[in-house]
């Protein structure tokens, strides 16, 4: 009998359970390798060569190289780890999670202050169904 | 004996330790938040705790996907602020207590929690930043601190009615420990935010109060509640929030005693991604027996 993933219906939102996991196991202990140091210094200086390190997919490296946190979030990535690769950038969290959105940064902000996105139209995939 | 003598919740978003940090703490957006923070820190410097069990999630520094506990409960007697990308937090060394956790460990194992026990780990900003914000900037922390680290990253995680038993387990646990303490169990993360996805942003208030009020009076309600509740309502770091259920498990009312009193409550949005809580409970055998 297959798992029961009632958190699939939630639009624009990814749960990072165990199939997630195993897909972005290794672009996230990639990402996690970035919290020493050197290894932000080694990836800045070349990261083709820095990611080739990693047994990660064409198409991981490609997002990473993209900065698109929601390609890597979909290939398995979790926005904690994933938030290392924007830590190295010199990026602060409301910037990372601002490029996932319609928003950029600075209206992203101005949502917040405002008191955020609502949850109204925003539970069930069907809510989003004419935004495809 | 050791007592617990309150439970503390709050939120540890990182932009607020950064705040504290850099010294924003009194720029326009930070100062309404802090201002908030000023009768819990009063509360705290007179109610000092000798020990604080401080329940928080790894947010990706101390545990790599090669291991996700479930449960783990710190050991050590230091523990180090992690460098979470951006350069390690500039705040002390975080001290413990491992008579204490051994203790803790043997208990709770020993009623069927199957807790890791971790020797070595750094605290991330989900350790520090509750820290910073009940205690300010000292050059010490003011007392030691056991981390009980839970796993609210890679589902499945832990039930709302687990994690709450694990608190009633935990104040059984301090209770039989023979040396004098005074002990504080604190729930951190949340409330409302999501930091990922194209509905990143989510902030549900009405949520987060109604939130509030169940854990304060229905937790054994609240307990039952199922993840993708959190998740849908509350966005999906949201789900942090079924940390502060092990808090609210360490109350007195949940072992036949009497109801905690509220001595503190904060709700301010936002802070960065999100919006942060604050919830004091003092202990109802605290006022029975000390008063």
């Amino acid at each position: 009998m297959a798992l029961e993933k009632p958190y699939l219906d939630i639009p624009g939102t990814t749960v990072f359970d165990t199939d997630q996991a195993a897909k972005g196991y290794h672009l996230n202990q990639f990402a996690m390798s970035l919290m020493r140091a050197g290894n932000r210094e080694r990836f800045k200086a070349d990261e083709d060569a820095y990611l080739d390190e990693w047994p990660m997919t064409g198409e991981q490296k490609q997002a990473v190289r993209d900065r698109d946190y929601n390609r890597m979030i979909e290939l398995g990535g979790n926005i904690y780890f994933v938030a290392k690769v924007g830590a190295t950038d010199g990026l602060n969290y409301v910037q990372i999670v601002s490029s996932m959105t319609t928003n950029d940064a600075e209206a992203h902000a101005e949502m917040m202050i405002g008191g955020g996105r609502s949850p109204d139209g925003n539970r069930y995939l069907h809510e989003w169904e004419h935004k495809r | 004996m050791a007592r617990i003598t309150a439970s503390v919740y709050t939120s540890h978003v990182p932009a607020i330790g950064v705040a504290m940090d850099l010294g924003k703490t009194q720029e326009p957006y930070y100062a309404p938040l802090f201002a908030g923070y000023e009768p819990a820190r009063a509360w705290m410097a007179a109610n000092t705790p000798d020990v604080v069990v401080l329940v928080f999630n790894d947010h990706a520094n101390a545990f790599s996907l090669e291991m996700v506990p479930t449960f783990a409960l710190g050991m050590s007697a230091r523990y180090e602020p992690a460098d979470e990308g951006w350069g390690a937090r500039p705040v002390p060394p975080v001290v413990g207590q491992p008579t204490l956790s051994a203790h803790i460990a043997h208990s709770v194992i020993r009623e069927d929690f199957d807790l890791t026990l971790v020797n070595d780990m750094p605290v991330d900003h989900g350790c520090t930043v509750p820290l910073s914000i009940m205690f300010g900037q000292p050059d010490a922390w003011p007392c030691a601190v056991i981390p009980l680290v839970v796993n609210v990253v890679q589902y499945p995680i832990p039930s709302g009615r687990r994690c709450l038993e694990l608190g009633k387990a935990v104040r059984r646990a301090v209770e039989s420990y023979d040396e004098d303490l005074d002990v504080q169990v604190w729930g951190t993360g949340g409330m409302s935010h999501q930091l990922q996805g194209p509905r990143a942003g989510l902030i549900n208030q009405k949520w987060d109060n109604e939130f509030f009020e169940r854990l304060v009076n229905d937790p054994e309600g609240q307990a039952t509640v199922e993840h993708v509740e959190y998740v849908r309502e509350a966005g999906s770091e949201g789900i942090e929030l079924v940390m502060w259920l092990v808090a609210r498990g360490a109350m007195a009312d949940l072992a036949g005693g009497g109801a905690p009193t509220e001595v503190h409550r904060l709700y301010h949005v936002p802070a960065s991604n999100t919006a942060a809580g604050q919830l004091i409970l003092k202990d109802a055998s605290t006022m029975t027996t000390f008063a």
